[in-house]
């Protein structure tokens, strides 16, 4: 879109596949690869055959010189997306079987099972169908309980995986709108996770729904027929299963798997990010080959994402149905609570003043329904969608970014992560505030009363704090630089003065610390050299640019030169014995910096 | 866009650019700078350090030792093994557990319970010994040497920017969308409406709600029956502090039997008459009051009476509603009382609604009013 | 033959008959008229059977003689009369026993409720009972003498093989589920409040707590649900706490917050490790 001028690198452009040994016989098909070379000639022979048939039908031979030796670096969170992916697969895995058994339908059915203490009760075919599923089916109990956590840890390493991208900065320019298609992914999950517990029809499932056609029926205007419309009548009809079912294993998946799709292809187009480091650079991408070490280790990770949640499965019930009953609207269970993910919506239910609803012209308007379960998700996933925007519309920063930040050196950005993190965790507090309550012995009364407070109060103290830790951070960073590392090692001169003798670090793992840039708050260019072609006019829209341009850059530590490095090491830090006189010792070292490097309000 | 790679061949050969951040637009830190309007500088940049570049590599004991390789070998291939073992265990506990339907609960609940133990258990070790051993094999034999890749930035050259341009200029000249305004007009109402048939198709989900939201199974005169067990109630069988959970009769036979439990659902309780207040007193029959179960805010069921205190409170998000003072709310997210359904007797002493309710149960709507 | 011409509370028994082998499901849309009439005599006979042979105190606990209620006068001046009152007439805050019955006492005092330990929003349940069976007879028997009051149910109305779990179940999850929660794990009430957990609670204090209505709990008289129906919850609550959960670990049976709490503690924990060992470069 933007036709500003961007700087190209200067790839050369170059044809060759760096295939090491500079081997490249046979006609493309994988067994090319590889230094190790794999001997028998049959093997080969077949192996050529193979790539042949393939090169000729769609060109393979193209595609894997283009992606097989493509790189990817590795870090542990860099690998939270895949735990989200592989759940997913893992997911879909189990479901396919799940559906084998499972009857989408709330036709009346007596139960007669093997589950003594529900014999004889009349229940939905899906309940029954359920229940037979994980009593009848062997290992169908398993499988529903792999399906289910795997569900819970899909939807928390999409959060966790969000998290990392968020505080590297890994959103920013050319990745909005993977972080777009990540937000999307995120919310469609609570929809598919809900659309998932909602079909087995027990009790707990059916509260659900329930509060659903609730959030539904609070929507001005058009609400009771939107519930009427979705429900197929009156709550709970016998519709609303059937259509759930259809978009729990058709409708969200086939888009689960095209959006998962696209987000991994703008990762190989874009090449994945990479954490400050000598030799990282926002034009390269140092890391290993995906053809084999990376391809082993992503299809290795698979396998112990699969078994790990088997082994949840296996150790830990998980949706106890046959206890919860089957739904019927007039029972309830103490402590009905929504699957964690869909738990700070329900928190936020829990904290809303009654006082919010009034009646205006003879409508109703629920805004304690309405603005914790319709408006405040809507709001919080359009703030999240737009924010890779925001942020650069704010910095000011329009250049292509592949080398994140470390979390401590973008302090604004991190405390309104970590502010946005509190006020979800308060949220999902409140979710289980009558578990807490039974559990500490506490008044629930007084942990809602408490907790609406701090969800107003704690985030704007967590940003604070946050950013003091994150240029506290920074500062340490300055003082290992400039004065290199405690050994432990107290030295005594002779003049009777003890110190302790600090160890320079090597120019390797200072560039780590060093690397970034300090931005400092925009300042406005004087009429005549203004680049944005706006003329001389100062708008609204420029005022409030430069105010939040300040309110993000205005706290900052810079990072060390190495002029100061060199006057550091002049005055006698660290290095060796001898040097330990007066000025500038180590323990005073951070607050003269400081005043020196330090701009802060 | 074609990738050069090279093992280790990328010597820093730019040092990074500084990045001001004062600038308008920060130039990359990339190789080439040049183009990007160089911003005005408020403040003299600092002088950086340089990129050393890529530490150098590191062989691991794997790749100077070759006992050490033999031994990771072993080892990857002592995983894939203990996976064999593990589809084994799985196998095996697939058709020696069994679940009979014959047993007692407790027995047939702890077969169950073994069986996924020992299914989940198999599977697990047939997974995750596989996944481990691939990475095993991939962290301690395969190359441990990192490679660069350099990036490219997406867009496109000038001159590719250019034909671009060209090409959709030309392109819609072609067509003539832009000097055809009769057809691009007539095209842009046509695709505009094409959509309305396939939401009017969607009108058949489900009836208009009308009154349904207001309206409940419960009118004058019809008997209270127990929940679930079925049953009519006399006043004498509630003492004082008692609760009951009750549906109107004839509920089970209605034509949507949940969708009228769903809004007939009542609690009943006896109070001492002095708790009562006049307002709630005005349907009460001797001190027993009869309530909706139907949460005013999200439609849970509001059961969990304290007698002690005459509170009833909702177990989702913790309504709780005074039933001394009418059910009117006294803490939480509700706004309104719950409904009183007024009670009488019937001829032979049986509980029965005086009436039906006088407004709607459960959650706000906006046409409720 | 019992028929139900013959019963002699009429609808009510017939209700309670029909409740009882064609239970009022939720998801019945048509009933199974034919069955239903066959069932219904059965359930009346069984119904009657259970009645003459189970009903509450006929099969009680040893009969109170006078020294027993004297013995527990003597307990009661000397342990609860400071709060109750000398005449058990009650006081400030402790209620007046006069018609609680033996029921209420052999709960509060057997389950170690009381004598109170600490103030509190409730008296909890104790973890050591002060008094022996014995003097919890005796005391039961003095103040059952003060008033007529609930009896201590007899052996076999508490007994859970007689009870039938699945009606039981039903019956919990509309009267005791929302407050103790689906698997009588417990809940939160107001104000600091709580429903206990009634995993270790005896059949007969179950029993009794719902006849009495202790603290929060409301009453549950025989008139309201008959003692069959206590039975087939004490069933019900008995398989449950017998019968292991299939699934593995129950996770205190607390519902999605436990569940959440242990995929993020154990899931996704174990796979952040594994992420962490696949990423770290090998030496």
């Amino acid at each position: 879109m933007s036709v500003t001028d961007e700087p190209a690198a200067t790839g050369a452009g170059g044809e060759e596949i760096g295939v090491p040994d500079g081997t490249d016989r046979g006609t493309g098909g994988p067994s090319t690869a590889g230094p190790a070379g794999s001997g028998g000639t049959r093997t080969a022979r077949a192996a050529g055959a193979v790539g042949t048939f393939a090169d000729e039908r769609f060109g393979a031979s193209r595609i894997v010189r283009g992606f097989a030796r493509k790189v990817f670096p590795d870090h542990w969170s860099f690998m939270l997306g895949e735990i989200a992916l592989y759940s997913f697969v893992v997911l879909l895995i189990t479901g396919v079987f799940l559906t084998l058994f499972y009857v989408p339908s709330v036709a009346p059915t007596t139960y007669e099972g093997s589950y003594a203490p529900l014999n004889g009760q009349q229940v939905s075919e899906a309940y029954a169908s359920t229940l037979r599923l994980s009593f009848d089916v062997r290992g169908g109990l398993l499988v529903r309980q792999i399906h289910h956590w795997s569900a819970l840890v899909f939807a928390a390493a999409i959060l966790v995986h969000m998290f990392r991208v968020f505080f590297t900065g890994a959103f920013r320019k050319p990745r909005e709108l993977n972080w777009v298609v990540g937000v999307v992914l995120a919310l469609l999950a609570i929809f598919e996770g809900f659309a998932g517990y909602s079909l087995p029809d027990d009790l707990l499932s059916g509260t659900g729904l329930r509060i659903a056609s609730s959030i539904l029926l609070s929507i001005p205007f058009v609400g009771s027929y939107l519930s009427s419309f979705l429900f197929g009548g009156e709550f709970p009809g016998e519709a609303f299963i059937p259509r759930l079912y259809t978009i729990h294993v058709l409708i969200l998946p086939a888009v689960f798997v095209l959006l998962i799709s696209a987000h991994l292809f703008m990762v190989v187009l874009h090449k994945h990010t990479q954490y400050p480091g000598p030799g990282r650079r926002d034009d390269n991408v140092v890391g290993y080959p995906f053809y084999p070490v990376y391809l082993a280790k992503a299809g290795g990770f698979f396998f112990i994402v699969a078994g790990i949640t088997t082994l949840m499965a296996a150790v830990f019930t998980i949706n106890p149905i046959w206890a919860y009953g089957a739904y019927d609207p007039s029972p309830v269970t103490a402590g009905s609570q929504p699957d964690w993910y869909m738990g700070f919506l329900d928190g936020a239910a829990r904290l809303a003043p009654g006082w919010w609803e009034f009646t205006a012209f003879g409508h109703t308007v629920s805004l304690n329904v309405l603005l914790p379960a319709v408006v405040l998700p809507g709001v919080l996933s359009i703030v999240a969608i737009l924010y890779p925007w925001l942020e650069s519309f704010v910095t000011r920063s329009r250049r292509e970014h592949h080398v994140l930040d470390r979390p401590r050196n973008a302090p604004t950005r991190t405390g309104l992560g970590v502010m946005a993190i509190t006020f979800y965790l308060l949220l999902l507090v409140s979710g289980g505030n009558d578990i807490i309550a039974t559990q500490l012995h506490l008044s629930i009364n007084a942990i809602t009363v408490a907790l609406r407070v701090l969800v107003i109060a704690l985030p704007p103290i967590a940003f604070l704090v946050t950013k003091r830790i994150c240029l506290g951070l920074q500062r340490r960073d300055r003082d290992l630089v400039l004065h290199g590392r405690e050994t432990g090692r107290i030295v005594r001169t002779e003049q009777g003065e003890v110190y302790e003798v600090h160890e320079p670090i090597d120019e390797r793992e200072r560039w780590r610390l060093v690397q970034h840039q300090a931005h400092r708050p925009y300042e406005p260019p004087s009429p005549d050299e203004t680049g944005s072609g706006n003329g001389h006019s100062v708008t609204v829209r420029d005022r409030l640019r430069s105010r939040l341009n300040r309110f993000y850059f205005r706290d900052r530590v810079d990072p060390v030169t190495p002029a100061e490095l060199a006057a550091a090491q002049a005055s006698g830090h660290g290095t060796g014995p001898g040097h330990g006189t007066g000025e500038g010792r180590s323990t005073e070292a951070p607050s003269t910096e400081a005043a020196g490097t330090t701009t802060e309000r | 866009m074609t990738d050069d790679d090279r093992r280790d061949a990328v010597t820093p050969q730019q040092r990074q650019e500084p990045d001001s951040g004062n600038a308008p637009a920060v130039p990359a830190a990339g190789p080439a700078p040049a183009g990007e309007p160089e911003p005005p500088e408020g403040q003299p940049v600092p002088d950086r350090f340089e990129d050393p570049g890529l530490p150098e590599h590191r062989p691991r004991s794997t790749d100077r030792d070759p006992r050490a390789a033999r031994r990771a070998e072993f080892q990857v291939a002592a995983l894939f093994s203990l996976s064999v073992t593990g589809t084994l265990l799985a196998l095996a506990a697939y058709y020696t557990v069994q679940v009979e339907d014959d047993l007692g609960v407790a027995e047939l609940l702890g077969r169950l319970r073994l069986s996924t133990l020992l299914l989940g258990i198999g599977l697990f070790l047939a997974l995750f010994c596989v996944g481990a051993g691939v990475v095993h094999w991939a962290r301690r034999l395969m190359p441990g040497e990192e490679w660069t890749e350099h990036r490219h930035v997406l867009r496109g050259s000038d001159t590719d920017r250019a034909e671009a341009r060209r090409i959709l200029a030309d392109g819609a000249a072609e067509s003539g969308l832009g000097r055809r305004p009769l057809i691009r007009n007539t095209l842009v109402g046509a695709l505009a409406l094409a959509p309305l048939p396939a939401i009017a198709l969607l009108r058949d989900t489900g009836p208009l709600p009308e009154d349904s939201l207001s309206r409940t199974f419960w009118r004058a005169g019809l008997h209270l029956v127990r929940d679930p067990e079925g049953g009519r109630i006399r006043p004498d069988d509630l003492v004082v502090g008692s609760v009951v959970h009750v549906m109107p009769e004839g509920v089970d036979e209605a034509e949507h039997p949940l969708e009228e439990r769903a809004k007939a659902a009542v609690l009943v309780i006896r109070l001492d008459p002095e708790d009562l207040d006049q307002e709630s007193l005005g349907g009460a029959h001797e001190g027993i009051v009869a309530y909706s179960k139907i949460c005013t805010h999200m439609g849970c069921p509001v059961g969990l009476y304290e007698q002690q205190t005459r509170h009833l409170l909702c177990p989702c998000h913790q309504s709780t509603f005074d039933v001394s003072r009418h059910c009117q709310v006294i803490f939480g997210p509700a706004k309104r009382p719950l409904p009183q359904l007024p009670l009488t007797v019937d001829p032979e002493g049986y509980l029965v609604a005086a009436d039906g309710f006088r407004e709607a149960v459960g959650p706000s709507f906006w046409e409720r009013g | 033959m019992t028929t139900p011409q013959m019963n002699p509370p009429q609808p009510t028994a017939e209700a309670r008959g029909a409740g009882k082998d064609t239970v009022t499901a939720p998801t019945a849309r048509r009933r199974r008229r034919m069955a239903t009439a066959l069932l219904v005599p059965i359930g009346l006979l069984t119904t009657g059977l259970a009645y003459t042979l189970l009903a509450p105190g006929s099969a009680g606990a040893a009969p109170t003689g006078a020294e027993d209620v004297s013995a527990g006068r003597e307990l009661f001046l000397a342990n609860c009369s400071t709060c109750h009152g000398i005449d058990a007439g009650g006081r400030d805050l402790a209620p007046s026993l006069v018609g609680v019955g033996a029921a209420a006492v052999d709960f509060q005092v057997g389950t170690g409720r009381m004598p109170l330990r600490a103030s509190g929003p409730q008296s909890p349940k104790g973890s050591k009972v002060t008094f022996s069976q014995e003097e919890i007879r005796r005391l039961a028997a003095y103040v059952a003498s003060l008033g007529p009051g609930p009896e201590i149910p007899g052996a076999s109305a508490v007994d859970p093989t007689l009870g039938d779990p699945s009606r039981g179940a039903l019956i919990f999850r509309t009267n005791c589920a929302m407050c103790h929660n689906f698997a009588g794990k417990g809940g939160a009430l107001t104000q600091g409040k709580y429903a206990p957990d009634l995993s270790d609670t005896s059949p007969t204090h179950i029993y009794e707590a719902m006849l009495t209505g202790p603290g929060s709990m409301p009453v549950f008289a025989d008139t309201t649900l008959d003692s069959e129906s206590k039975r087939d919850i004490i069933a019900y609550l008995d398989t449950i706490n017998e019968a292991p959960s299939p699934g593995g670990l129950a996770l205190g049976s607390l519902g999605p917050v436990s569940e959440g709490l242990v995929a993020w503690v154990v899931g996704l924990s174990a796979l952040i490790g594994c992420a962490v060992w696949v990423g770290a470069r090998s030496s």
